[in-house]
């Protein structure tokens, strides 16, 4: 029974972990085309900015949170200004090039300045102990993943759903010239899908340090590709495919890791693959995807 | 109201609107006629901004609006419905109403234009909180319609408001549209369903290929060498 309740909160929280990192990039995509794979390195800026935060002294584990989220959301827009802003009505291949140039020049640039070899962040050690209920032990970690991730998503719906700004956020996923048509900055709503992706990356980030307790240059990469798959299983630019696909994704590791034999583990990546491409098969679209109805004519 | 002048439109090597001048006065309705492919669209796209003349200028309540941005354009009081209603077909009737009147800061107004235009189509007000996608098609012509007057606009440009519509529907629709002229609006409506679009005409402008055609009263369109059928089919 302990056992059981260890790994589906494993799953819970892998999966909630995914579905932020998917969020931010489904976000973005949604209204702008931009499969953002630079996303791994907004969370590398947040996580650097508390690991220079905590060298200069930083102490508070509630500043270095707060750090985390506003250095990603700024790292976010400012990536947008800088890098995605200029190519904004390019095709979508110039969109994904110019994500993957940021990435390279953001990963060398915390290898240049910082260093290549990990650097040791204990500030958010804290947040990572056994809480005890009753019979039961569990990581304080897994349970804020899972609470801190499902507040975090209600008041991306509540924003998306009740304010004029992420209501265009809405609307401009489907058709974004209609937006500027209500005189809407394209700017703005831009920007602020961009804010809300580097947020979400930023809650992201706290996690990934207190659960490592270090950051590389390569920190968010990996995480961003799982990210990307999430986004596929649950249907690119659906952003409830993007949190469910996420969820999913924690469920089929964890459930390969319990099922799996011990000396079958290595294949787990493998079988996730092909539980994802058999899933595709039957459903091209994603679970939530759907083709996109376009106007008469498109403008 | 609006002086264009001289307006060019070109996709690569496609020419979709040759010097074209037009000019609206205020409070006028003005019908622009032409076949499909003639470049109304283009020219509805290029004073709102959406794509970027090759060469010409546009003057709008007084000021040269060539190089202003599109969400400039709007907040300065020219708005278009466009071609195909472009309503947000995933938001409610509520919400694209909402996102019409996004530049407003004035919540009472907006609440009064809301329950007018709720109260002109009770059809949507019946279906408020429900998607606009599952609008009819002449519903949503209504709604895209009522969403461009929520930005209270000097000048609002209809971009083929009886495209795919029963009769019976772009009827009413212009009847709306002939009272909006009267309540002092100004319109320039670009349409291929001539007999509606002259209507309420004040002037017509016929284009084909790109370039003016005609230039005059709506009376004089009918026995001028034939052109409503050459260039209307009727």
């Amino acid at each position: 029974m302990d056992y059981a309740l260890q790994q589906l909160l494993n799953a819970l929280a892998f999966g909630a972990e995914y579905s932020l990192v998917a969020l931010g990039l489904a976000v973005v995509f949604s209204i702008m085309g931009l499969v953002n794979f630079a996303h791994g390195e907004i969370i590398g800026v947040s996580a650097y900015s508390v690991f220079l935060a905590a060298a200069l002294g930083l102490t508070s584990p509630i500043v270095a949170v707060l750090l985390a989220v506003v250095a990603a959301a700024l790292a976010a827009v400012t990536f947008e200004r800088v890098a995605f802003r200029p190519v904004r009505y390019a095709p979508t291949t110039t969109g994904l090039l110019t994500a993957f140039g940021v990435s390279i020049v953001v990963q060398n640039l915390f290898m240049l300045l910082i260093s290549p070899k990990p650097q040791s962040v204990s500030i958010l050690n804290s947040l990572n102990q056994m809480w005890f209920f009753g019979p039961f032990a569990v990581s304080s970690l897994q349970v804020l993943e899972l609470v801190v991730s499902g507040l975090t998503i209600l008041a991306l719906v509540l924003f998306l759903n009740k304010s004029t700004l992420g209501l265009a956020i809405r609307a401009a996923s489907r058709d974004f010239a209609t937006v500027r048509l209500m005189g809407i900055r394209a700017n703005r709503v831009i920007a602020t899908a961009f804010a809300i992706s580097g947020a979400l990356a930023g809650i992201a980030a706290v996690f990934i340090l207190a659960r490592r307790g270090s950051v590389s240059p390569d920190l968010g990469f990996g995480l961003v590709l799982k990210a990307f798959v999430a986004c596929v299983i649950g249907g690119f630019g659906s952003l409830a495919g993007a949190a469910a696909g996420g969820m999913l994704l924690g469920f089929i590791e964890v459930g390969l890791l319990v099922a799996l034999p011990q000396e079958y583990g290595g294949f787990k990546d493998a079988l996730t693959y092909v539980i994802i491409v058999a899933l595709l098969v039957y459903r091209p679209e994603g679970l939530l995807g759907q083709r996109i109805e376009l106007g008469d004519k498109e403008i | 109201m609006l002086t264009v002048e001289n307006l060019s439109v070109r996709y690569g090597a496609v020419a979709a609107v040759r010097e074209l001048s037009l000019e609206l006065g205020r409070g006028e309705l003005v019908a622009l006629l032409g076949p499909n492919g003639a470049g109304k669209s283009s020219t509805i796209n290029a004073l709102t901004g959406l794509v970027t003349p090759t060469a010409g200028r546009i003057v709008f309540d007084g000021r040269d609006i060539s190089r202003t941005r599109t969400e400039d354009r709007i907040r300065g009081g020219l708005t278009s419905t466009p071609e195909g209603r472009h309503i947000f077909a995933n938001l409610t009737v509520g919400e694209n109403l909402r996102l019409g009147a996004a530049t407003r800061r004035d919540p009472k107004g907006v609440r009064a234009d809301t329950d007018r235009f709720l109260a002109l189509f009770p059809v949507l007000a019946e279906r408020y909180t429900q998607a606009a996608g599952t609008l009819s098609g002449g519903e949503q012509q209504m709604l895209a319609i009522s969403r461009s007057l929520m930005s209270r606009p000097k000048l609002l440009l209809l971009d083929e408001p009886s495209l795919g519509l029963a009769p019976r529907i772009v009827a009413q629709i212009f009847d709306f549209i002939g009272q909006l002229k009267t309540e002092g609006l100004t319109l320039l409506v670009v349409e291929q369903n001539a007999t509606q679009a002259l209507r309420f005409a004040d002037r017509v402008y016929v284009v084909s290929s790109g370039a003016l055609r005609y230039d005059g009263p709506p009376a004089k369109l009918a026995d001028e060498h034939g052109l409503l059928n050459l260039y209307l089919g009727g």
